[in-house]
């Protein structure tokens, strides 16, 4: 277990805040995708966001690390306010670019498309950011990158350029990257929806692991069966707004809302 | 005597040829990023800039470019020198024609290094940024990079389309190759010797660099599958 994973304030009870969304908005030209999200998660919260095609639910993950520029809302990690100001076209930009890398780094993001540097084998795309963000030597960041190669199970493949590995593979490299980061919070975006089937199992695996190793998590996932047995909490989005929230075993076994009730029906089929 | 005592006057030729191309890429690398990042710019300015430089380069003949920016440029230098006080100047045929050929062929290496930076994923940006690299550290480490694997197909046609361009810079003055043989041919009226000669010599540069840039883009294709048909 690494110090990352660890919980300082999970002994003493009181809950600590590590990310939290006020009214997040965000349109793309007249489409207005969010209409005010709010998030939060504890240390060591897993939270599922689901939700149809459409709902936002990516678009609000994207911009929790600005990757997506919101139209309003605030945005707090680890207690720190990520400063926004208005730019172009009406969206908030960071007042501070210098801060936002900083805060970027603490927020480890895995992707639909796995997203990983094509001119890089497996092990130097897990060291680059911790050797140019976190400032670690090359020994050091090589160490870490075995471990965390090792802890997702591609140590064999770690001299493998992307190109040459399945997409299962690729996608546990790039979890195994966000891990190098020892974030406060993973953000995981449809981490399994563009994997074959039978891969899917094996990265559902290792996500499950780093949970119960009570790592702080968002997953937008498509994957009932991980939210219900995997999250926290489940926050269900329709249209750009949270329409249901709550343990999963409420929200996706007892659904109140007759949108969710259809979403959950439909998504059994 | 081998080309009746010239050789060694065309190979002194061979090299400015090979000067002028070399100085006139590196000219036309500057252009062609600037281009392609102009293009590429959320600046609506700057794409209409970018735009108007690659039609109106890629739209005329390279002769034609050559005299007009030579001449045009001869005539405004002057007027300026003309204003300042100073004397009649003669533009040197180096400096003008690398400037002029890096000009032309950074319109064809705009086009070349956009697409090649298009055929990036958007997402290994993502990803960069979203691991808290500056853009400065995105561009340098993963768009660069990859950007050089996508270019040098086109690169490589631009270099030998421009290795041979660089003979037309013998009407502005140039004492290149082309210089050197139409003087020799013109004292030993033998025309054919001596073209087939030079002739030669540039088949042997532009192999040369056909294997070398080969070479470049496998060490750059690492971890790229070969598509088979």
């Amino acid at each position: 277990m690494d110090p990352s994973a660890i919980e300082p304030s999970a002994a003493g009870g009181r809950p600590v805040e590590k990310l939290r969304a006020d009214g997040l908005r965000k349109s793309f030209g007249a489409v207005e995708v969010l209409k005010g999200v709010s998030l939060s998660a504890n240390s060591g919260d897993v939270i599922a966001l689901i939700g149809a095609s459409g709902s936002g639910k990516s678009t609000v993950l994207r911009c929790l690390n600005l990757l997506e520029r919101p139209n309003a809302g605030r945005i707090f990690v680890g207690g720190e306010e990520l400063r926004l100001s208005p730019g172009r076209k009406g969206e908030l930009e960071a007042a501070d670019p210098a801060q936002l890398q900083r805060i970027r780094a603490r927020l480890a993001m895995v992707f639909q498309q796995f997203n990983l540097w094509a001119h890089m084998t497996a092990v130097e795309n897990v060291i680059e950011a911790p050797m140019r963000v976190l400032g670690l030597s090359r020994a050091e960041a090589v160490e870490r990158a075995e471990r965390y190669l090792a802890r997702v199970g591609v140590s064999h493949r770690k001299d493998a350029y992307p190109a040459h590995m399945s997409g299962g593979e690729q996608q546990r490299v790039a979890i195994a990257r966000a891990l190098a980061m020892e974030p406060e919070v993973m953000l995981f975006d449809e981490p399994t929806s563009a994997l074959d089937p039978e891969l899917v199992g094996e990265v559902l695996r290792v996500m499950r692991l780093l949970a119960e190793e009570g790592r702080t998590m968002f997953v937008v996932t498509h994957e009932m069966g991980f939210a219900r047995e995997v999250a926290s909490r489940v926050v269900f989005l329709h249209q750009g707004v949270v329409e249901e929230e709550g343990a999963p075993a409420q929200v996706l076994l007892q659904p109140k809302s007759e949108r969710l009730q259809r979403f959950l029906t439909n998504s059994l089929k | 005597m081998f080309l009746h005592g010239y050789f060694p006057a065309i190979l002194e030729g061979l090299r400015s040829t090979l000067l002028v191309s070399a100085v006139s890429l590196a000219i036309a690398c500057v252009f062609g990023l600037i281009g392609a990042g102009a293009k590429l710019s959320a600046s609506r300015a700057a794409n209409i800039a970018a735009d108007i430089y690659t039609t109106l380069i890629r739209g005329l003949p390279e002769l034609v470019l050559l005299l007009l920016i030579f001449y045009g440029g001869q005539i405004l230098i002057n007027s300026l020198a003309d204003k300042a006080g100073l004397g009649y100047l003669d533009i040197n045929p180096f400096i003008a024609g690398t400037t002029t050929l890096g000009f032309i062929f950074g319109a064809y290496l705009t086009e070349t290094f956009r697409g090649a930076i298009l055929a990036i994923p958007r997402g290994q940006s993502e990803a960069g940024l979203a691991y808290g690299l500056s853009r400065g550290q995105v561009l340098r480490r993963i768009v660069l990079p990859q950007m050089v694997r996508h270019a040098i197909p086109g690169f490589t046609n631009n270099w030998l389309v421009m290795i041979k361009a660089t003979a037309l810079l013998s009407i502005i003055g140039l004492d290149d190759m082309v210089h050197r043989a139409s003087l020799a041919s013109a004292a030993t009226r033998e025309p054919f010797t001596f073209y087939a000669a030079i002739g030669g010599i540039y088949l042997a540069v532009t192999t040369v660099s056909i294997l070398l840039l080969g070479w470049v883009e496998r060490r750059f294709s690492l971890g790229v599958r070969k598509v088979e048909f």
